[in-house]
């Protein structure tokens, strides 16, 4: 096979990955803090899509620059659900936990099928059809923002858990729960910050998926089942398992599409998912337990 | 049955049987007998779900992969090899089964359980309907159509009320399996793993073997239901019988009228039809019945943990005290079993 069609499955493969790993960070922290599954991830993010596509279609926000209101936003969002239903459960069965978030997710799935309908839509912006040349691949322009700016984010966010107080505490809460409440944490205010900011690493990937991905009210779907794989992959809870994970799973589907072709090549996923969860369920970074 | 005297619950039993077997006679307009094939078939697939996921605690997500493996089998030995439609019945059992054993050997063997057993489900699940959208036998992403040719002979009944009458039968022996799964021995181990794998382990439970067993049992459930879904849709393709929406759909209507209870699949069927048609008989917003579920799931979970069924069950004992304090000891005694109906 040629080369440079090589060479462009990569690189169309990590750019995508970028964009997994910030999708797969909010899992991964929230799991890792909280040791909750959040099945309604997939469909938070579609509903932070959504407010991104209005803020531009209604207000002439540029979706990168919507980032300052859907971060805060989803922040918001998450840590008031969090105060005000999830809080309640979470201490219970894990099962119990994932399936309040699976009715979350079909809550929040067909409340936007009653409101924006079943209809898949796009954005266009000015730079859309830019195009950037990498070597011999042509790689259009908001694709390549999307990965800086989702690796920069993830970054951001290793910083705010290690640098600061309040990254320290999530780490104590994490680590050990009674410990920290015996320290003078406040358990509960952590959690819902956890929550708060899993949500809000949505309403960043919202933002940068918007220029080159459509939603629709299942639009979820499509990242469920990859932030899941994401984030097994790495490890639950791990923040560097969760960015070698976003790259592997963006090559595998890019290569997957390549080799298999379009129907099969969305294979490697789930199998992935599969095989890490029967013979390495700790994943490549996670604790063994 | 705990609360009722035996003769008590054989008579609920058989006024159901006798309700639902008069239902179509009684109502016989094609929009109600359709809504009472949809309700029975929701009863019976849930009613799959809730032997694995109910009795047995194995909580599943990706149920769908029995039931597509079921609908596949069937549709296919009919339409590539000439088989008989009837054939396809047994076929759909075989196929959910052995489904059934290749998950829960290789998931149980792997030792998982709770929620990462539930996504791996998931997971088989969309590997099935990427495959299914793949290769040729199954048609593809195009799906399959069974041509219309009405006969009792071909399983496609000229009437809707005989294929009312199959799921009848069929949701009939999924309830005597639950009845079964109450009084039996199996029955006891599987609610022993489901309350505590390490001490159904002590009490010399073999829990892998038990649990393979319970997901073919319900696997072979789901995948009937797929062979219906097939003759009475006459369509199939990947993204419905291997689909998330069914799978979701299984488990609502399991947890929301009762999981680990003979009739909460049942309750929760007959809602979850009967929301579907009042909302879309008055309203004319789509997604709105499942809006309701959705929020109703979220509920049943943080306020009524055993299922709309529990609402009944309160209410009958307020109305009879005495067996209401009979409960009452017999709990304090540590001897009730965890569900009456």
């Amino acid at each position: 096979m040629d080369l440079s069609i090589i060479a462009s499955a990569t690189i169309n493969g990590l750019l995508l990955g970028g964009v997994y790993t910030l999708v797969a960070s909010g899992l991964t922290l929230i799991y890792g803090v909280l040791h909750i599954i959040n099945f309604a991830h997939g469909s938070m993010l579609m509903l932070a899509m959504f407010g991104v596509f209005y803020l531009l279609t209604k207000l002439g926000i540029d979706p990168y620059l919507s980032i300052f209101i859907m971060v805060p936003a989803m922040f918001a969002f998450g840590y008031l659900l969090y105060k005000g239903l999830i809080g309640r459960f979470a201490g219970g069965k894990d099962e119990n936990i994932l399936l309040i978030t699976l009715g979350l997710a079909i809550l929040i799935e067909n409340l936007a099928l009653m409101f924006f309908k079943g209809d898949t839509r796009t954005i266009s912006v000015p730079y859309s059809d830019t195009m950037i040349s990498l070597g011999t691949t042509l790689v259009p322009l908001p694709k390549l923002i999307s990965f800086g700016a989702a690796l920069g984010l993830c970054a951001l966010l290793g910083l705010l858990i290690t640098r600061t107080d309040t990254g320290k505490a999530i780490r104590a809460v994490a680590k050990e729960r009674v410990g920290a409440r015996l320290v003078g944490i406040d358990v509960d205010r952590v959690f819902a910050i956890s929550y708060g900011i899993g949500l809000a690493t949505l309403g960043a990937a919202a933002c940068l998926l918007m220029p080159i991905f459509y939603v629709s009210p299942t639009t979820g779907h499509v990242f469920i089942m990859v932030a899941f794989t994401v984030v097994v992959l790495g490890g639950m809870g791990s923040f560097l398992g969760a960015v070698v994970g976003g790259l592997i799973v963006g090559l595998t589907e890019s290569f997957g599409g390549l080799f298999l072709g379009e129907s099969l090549g969305q294979i490697g996923i789930p199998v992935i998912f599969i095989l890490i969860l029967l013979f390495r369920p700790q994943g490549l970074f996670g604790a063994k337990q | 049955m705990n609360a009722l005297s035996r003769g008590q619950s054989w008579l609920l039993h058989g006024g159901l049987l006798l309700v639902a077997l008069v239902f179509p006679l009684v109502f016989p307009s094609s929009f109600m007998v359709n809504f009472g094939v949809l309700a029975l078939f929701y009863a019976f697939i849930g009613q799959s779900w809730n032997i694995a996921g109910g009795f047995a605690g194995q909580l599943s997500f990706g149920h769908v992969v029995f039931f597509g493996a079921g609908a596949y089998a069937s549709t296919i030995l009919q339409m590539q090899y000439g088989l008989n439609a009837w054939w396809g019945l047994p076929a759909s059992a075989v196929a959910g089964a052995v489904v059934g054993w290749v998950i829960g050997v290789l998931s149980f063997r792997a030792g998982l359980k709770g929620s990462y057993f539930a996504l791996i489900t998931l997971a088989f699940a969309e590997t099935m309907r990427i495959l299914a959208n793949s290769v040729e036998i199954t048609g593809g992403g195009m799906g399959m159509l069974i041509p219309a040719k009405p006969s009792v002979d071909n399983l496609q009944f000229a009437e809707r009320i005989g294929f009312y009458y199959l799921i009848l039968a069929l949701t009939v022996a999924s309830i005597a399996i639950a009845v079964w799964l109450k009084h039996s021995r199996f029955g006891a181990q599987l609610a022993a793993i489901r309350e505590n794998e390490d001490s159904a382990r002590a009490l010399g439970i073999n829990i892998f073997a038990e649990k393979v067993k319970v997901m073919m049992l319900s696997g072979a459930m789901a995948g009937l239901g797929g062979c219906f879904f097939a003759q009475y849709f006459l369509y199939i393709d990947p993204s419905i019988v291997f689909g998330v929406d069914k799978s979701v759909e299984m488990l609502l209507v399991s947890m929301i009228g009762g999981a680990g209870t003979v009739y909460g699949p049942l309750v929760g069927a007959v809602l979850l039809a009967g929301i579907g048609d009042v909302t879309r008989t008055l309203f004319d917003a789509q997604g709105l019945s499942l809006v309701l579920y959705g929020t109703l799931l979220v509920v049943i979970i943080a306020f009524l943990p055993n299922g709309l069924i529990d609402l009944f069950k309160r209410l009958w004992f307020w109305r009879n005290p005495t067996t209401a304090a009979a409960k009452v000891k017999a709990t304090k005694a540590g001897v009730e079993s965890k569900e009456g109906a």
